[in-house]
């Protein structure tokens, strides 16, 4: 009885059973084998779920708190930059490494911009990718393409505008821990300029604080901004549109911060973060050429874990 | 010798930003306003301000109204503004205005009566709108000697309102001038001053001159207008919280050539609205609001502004109320209006009604704005609709539609719940609707055996 049963569902399940019976007896000899496979099935770097942990946070927090983005932009958003990325990745015949940063610009581009057609934000995003095929000098894009996105959406395209101040706080709150938790548990590479940048632009508002008397609240008000997150986490720390070595990543971080406050708080216009970072982005092929330093490739940190 | 020249490069590409940021920088002006700071310990609450803004291109014009209604000879304003006001920039404006544009834009009703369920396929009409909210209005207003850092700068007589504008070098130096003078300031205003002082802002600080209030034969105060040019697009409310008991109301009504107005450093949220409310609601609408208001407010934490209204002036159809003319446009402060012919000639006018709840420390800063591009119409408006009130038997249409209304019905009690945050019983008895029958699970299940159509 037992037999016949094996026997009429083994026909149906040979591809099944092949590879499972494989795997067992492999497993043992391949000292290999479990490694690969987890180089296979996981992201290769903790980083990824960090990324992939803020960026859901901060996407629930703008479409639940801001009636101003339609997720239909999102999504138009999305896959134009996907399929941009790999128009251009066909046409310079280049080799496809994942789609992560690109993921991550057309995140970028259609959490901060808002339009009130369909047609800007799916723009932006072709605009955004297409900066990082376009724009370059000694082989890194100059421009962070989301950053690029935004700021050209906003010089050259009609009815379009970002709405600094409509991030639920305690999304944002929740963005922080994910980010302080990975600042503990990783080896933080090129994430320095997030946490320079960031105490950078902490220290300048508390000074302003002082100086004016105003309640620290403003502090803790400041934190709350998803903005920031996003721009600290995603923007200027774009490990291919930051200066190479640590020194002038440190000072790069400092130039933007400072450049930020002065556009908010001397000039008295919206978006310091944004346009400090686009007009700073072209001193970093400079920087690279006066204080050179190792380049960043995506996939070396996967390598080096691999070895 | 290439990382020189790079170094060199960068060095200069720098110092063009820094020159960029020097000559972007605009005339050290400040923003400008604040609010009531009392001059009696008592009778002085305002609860309740009006502002008319007008805002392009750096221009501001700013209209103040409050709903002050103590002793005339108590009352005083004082309001940081970004340089000393000329007299020609301060004028006294027209209370009617503000009655006119909260009429225009005041979140309202709209009511709708249900067609015969028996005739064909009638659509629903419209009956036109029914209540609106009622709003309040009102004024208020200083003088002395080079002390203590602070310089009268300037002294005008203008309607019945004392006015000065002072500059000052020290807060504490300002709030004893002004305690000096016979203001009897809040505790806490030193501290609260003490922003706008360090910023090098300057302040206007006016108060009634009884005679010539007496001359004008008005019982209430007029609103006062200023005129200036500023970077800054903002608002500062935060000398006013020091006489908040409670939370204060602000209504702002933003006018734009572009789009929709937002503040930049709080949440700007659109209001629950275009939703079916019970039809009790009719009688007792600006109640209702004033619920509705509270608890979503209280809801933010206070920490939000509230979108009531945005629509473009020159252009609504249909109007809720008869839009301003040209001629109120212009009283308002809109300046960039062609002629005085047909409507908001030239470039449109866009209004954008804000209203605010702040409380004591609800706000560590004052309030920045920016005008979008968004120029998505939006309405605080609440639906009625009235039931069909025909016989239930007289035709097979009508069982069917009286079930569709009793469901509604739950419907518009369950949202008038939540946005109130009123008991949703209570609200069911005024309704006047059946006890709710709660449908178990199970009961669906056993009617399946009597249902003929089972074994299909």
């Amino acid at each position: 009885m037992g037999s016949a049963l094996e026997s009429r569902v083994r026909p149906y399940f040979p591809a099944l059973r092949a590879p499972v019976v494989a795997a067992a007896t492999k497993v043992g000899s391949d000292p290999t084998f479990p490694r690969r496979r987890l180089v296979v099935r996981l992201p290769p770097d903790a980083r990824l779920y960090q990324i992939a942990f803020q960026a859901i946070l901060l996407t629930v927090g703008v479409l639940v708190r801001d009636f101003a983005l339609d997720p239909r932009q999102m999504a138009l958003a999305f896959a134009a930059g996907l399929v941009t990325q790999r128009l251009w990745l066909r046409a310079l015949e280049l080799e496809h490494k994942g789609s992560l940063s690109a993921l991550i610009t057309c995140f970028g581009v259609s959490l901060l911009l808002r339009a009130d057609t369909l047609w800007i934000h799916p723009l932006a995003a072709a605009l955004a990718v297409s900066s990082k095929f376009v724009l370059r000098v000694n082989g890194k894009h100059v421009f962070n393409p989301a950053n690029f996105g935004v700021v050209v959406a906003l010089l050259l395209l009609p009815g379009t505008w970002v709405s600094p101040g409509q991030w639920g706080s305690d999304v944002a709150l929740a963005g922080w821990f994910v980010a302080l938790g990975g600042l503990v548990t990783q080896r933080a590479r090129r994430w320095d300029i997030s946490w320079v940048f960031l105490a950078a632009w902490l220290v300048l508002f508390a000074t302003r604080i002082l100086w004016l008397g105003q309640p620290w609240g403003i502090l803790a008000h400041q934190l709350g901004n998803g903005g920031l997150l996003l721009f600290a986490f995603f923007m200027i720390s774009d490990p291919m549109t930051i200066p190479d070595r640590r020194a002038a990543r440190v000072g790069y971080a400092l130039v933007v911060a400072a450049l930020a406050f002065a556009w908010q708080f001397a000039l008295f216009r919206t978006n310091g973060l944004l346009w400090a970072l686009f007009l700073a982005a072209p001193l970093v092929p400079l920087i690279d050429r006066a204080w050179p330093g190792e380049k960043f490739a995506w996939l070396n940190c996967v390598r080096r874990r691999a070895d | 010798m290439p990382h020189f020249a790079a170094r060199a490069a960068a060095w200069f590409i720098a110092l063009a930003v820094l020159a960029l940021f020097v000559a972007l920088r605009s005339p050290p002006a400040n923003a400008f306003c604040g609010f009531y700071v009392g001059k009696a310990a008592a009778d002085l609450w305002n609860e309740a301000s009006q502002v008319i803004m007008v805002r392009s291109e750096g221009k501001t014009v700013i209209s103040m109204a409050n709903d002050y209604r103590g002793p005339l000879k108590e009352f005083a304003l004082v309001v940081p503004v970004p340089q000393v006001l000329e007299r020609g920039q301060i004028r006294i404006g027209d209370r009617r205005l503000f009655e006119r544009i909260d009429a225009y834009s005041a979140p309202r009703l709209a009511e709708y009566h249900d067609p015969d369920p028996c005739a064909a396929n009638v659509g629903r009409m419209m009956d036109g709108v029914a209540a609106q909210l009622p709003a309040s209005v009102a004024k208020e207003s200083a003088k002395r000697e080079k002390a203590l850092g602070v310089t009268v700068e300037a002294a005008y007589t203008v309607g019945e309102y004392d006015i000065v504008m002072l500059s000052a070098k020290e807060s504490d130096g300002l709030e004893t001038w002004l305690r000096g003078n016979g203001y009897r300031i809040p505790p806490r205003a030193n501290a609260a001053l003490r922003p706008y002082v360090r910023q090098n802002m300057k302040f206007f600080v006016a108060k009634v001159n009884l005679s010539e209030q007496a001359k004008t034969g008005i019982s209430y105060l007029r609103p006062l207008q200023f005129a200036f040019e500023s970077p800054k697009f903002m608002l500062p409310v935060r000398l006013g919280m020091l006489n908040a008991r409670g939370p204060q109301d602000l209504v702002l009504y933003v006018l734009t050539p572009q789009g929709r107005v937002e503040t930049t450093n709080y949440r700007t949220v659109k209001l629950p609205a275009n939703v079916d409310l019970p039809t009790f609601v009719r009688g007792e609408f600006p109640q209702t609001y004033k619920a509705l208001f509270d608890a979503q407010a209280a809801r933010e934490d206070y920490r939000a502004i509230f979108t009531e209204y945005f629509w473009d002036m020159s252009g609504c159809d249909p109007c809720a109320a008869e839009p301003l003319t040209a001629l109120e446009l212009k009283q308002a402060g809109v300046f960039w209006l062609a002629g005085s012919g047909g409507r908001g000639g030239g470039q449109p006018v866009m209004l954008t009604r804000l209203h605010l709840r702040y409380t004591r420390d609800s706000l560590p800063e004052d309030l920045l704005f920016q005008e979008t591009a968004d120029r998505q119409n939006f309405q605080a408006r609440y639906v009625l609709r009235h039931p069909w009130s025909g016989d239930p038997t007289s035709c097979s249409a009508a069982p069917v539609y009286f079930e569709e209304v009793a469901r509604r019905q739950e419907r518009e009690a369950a949202t008038l719940a939540s946005l109130t945050g009123w008991d949703v019983d209570a609200i069911r008895a005024r309704m006047a609707l059946a006890p709710q029958h709660r449908s178990r699970w199970w009961e669906a299940l056993w009617k399946v055996g009597s249902d003929p159509t089972f074994p299909r």
